[in-house]
């Protein structure tokens, strides 16, 4: 058993917790619904972020074992569960990102320590540093040739592909877990800037926002 | 813009992801209490500015965050091959001469700086290559 300590980041009391774009919700602009849209925005709040370093080979078991998935060896792939909750994709070549349904993360954590052992490797809870904008609808791809150099195109960014790259003049994890699905990971900080982009980017395709 | 081959996520990525750290390959002395002055003077502070062949140190900051070495032409700026920290260069001054040698052409890399130009006088050609 791991000898690091370990915290549940998630109040379990009734304490507010506001979502990185809760004020962008509340104060920013919101275009209204429209069933025409071209692009359709959604943040999914309050997922549970792991980071997962070490080497590939030390991981692998310890993750097939505890989540039931294969740690995706290839970079810049992604693997997701049957279901299509859970998540690991690959950031570099010793450091995976686990994207799980909000309030698993802390068992996820405790279950990863204890397979791994003393194993060397490290395993961060980032939860509360970024969160997950989902972009879907037929002018999705087109907003995002308008924001990032990466090719988007099918044929270099199938289902299944993730990437960190440049997006508006940040940086943030852009992937495609199904088709006409794309999820942005960005940080905390640069949410309301990139929501406020998006707005902006795809208004011309029309666009609109789903609140919980 | 141009796009630059990152060994570790084994695809091109925009140059705008990539930042420059200098000369690669240095060596750090050994017994760092015990070099004189000038080798660790030339460690710190002296590097190499070749017209030419030269190696350098870059990281992918906004993709995989992974140091990694670039062999580059500062000439004419062409991007000859990338490859990973704790690898050797498969091209080098020294291949790229040889090559030239073999093809009997010359290409820009130190020396004689005409590309395409079958040398006349071989021994001038040494000459101006030493
Ligand atoms: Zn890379």
């Amino acid at each position: 058993m791991s000898e690091i300590r370990e915290f549940d980041c998630r109040p379990n009391d009734q304490t507010g917790a506001e979502s990185p774009l809760a004020w962008s919700f509340q104060r920013g602009p919101a275009p209204a619904a429209d069933a025409q849209a071209g692009v359709t925005l959604r943040e999914s709040a309050f997922m549970g972020h792991l980071i997962l370093r070490g080497g590939a080979i030390v991981l692998d078991e310890a993750v097939r074992e505890v989540l039931g998935i294969n740690l995706p060896a290839r970079p810049n792939t992604l693997a997701v569960d049957a279901k299509g909750e859970r998540s690991i994709q690959w950031l570099s070549p010793d450091e995976w990102l686990i994207l799980v349904p909000g309030g698993e993360e802390f068992v996820l954590e405790k279950a990863l320590r204890h397979a791994l052992g003393q194993a060397h490797f490290s395993l961060v809870n980032v939860s509360g540093g970024q969160t997950v904008i989902t972009l879907r609808g037929p002018k999705a791809r087109e907003t995002l040739k308008k924001s990032t150099p990466y090719d988007v195109h099918p044929s270099a960014f199938p289902v299944g592909k993730g990437v960190t790259t440049i997006f508006a003049k940040t940086s943030l994890i852009l992937r495609q877990p199904q088709a006409d699905c794309w999820e942005l990971i960005v940080r905390r900080s640069f949410a309301d800037y990139v929501y406020r982009w998006l707005l902006d980017a795809a208004a011309e395709f029309g666009v609109t926002v789903e609140r919980r | 813009m141009f796009h630059i081959y990152c060994p570790y996520c084994e695809e091109h990525r925009e140059e705008e992801e990539f930042h420059p750290r200098g000369q690669a390959h240095l060596q750090r002395p050994a017994d760092p209490e015990n070099c004189s002055d000038k080798e660790w003077g030339d460690y710190l502070f002296f590097r190499d500015n070749p017209r030419g062949i030269h190696h350098e140190l870059w990281v992918h900051s906004v993709g995989c965050r992974k140091f990694f070495n670039i062999t580059r032409h500062t000439a004419n700026y062409e991007i000859l091959e990338t490859y990973k920290m704790g690898e050797r260069p498969s091209i080098t001054a020294e291949t790229l001469a040889a090559d030239e040698r073999q093809s009997g052409v010359q290409a820009a890399s130190g020396g004689w700086q005409t590309v395409g130009a079958r040398p006349e006088d071989e021994a001038l050609n040494t000459e101006a290559r030493a």
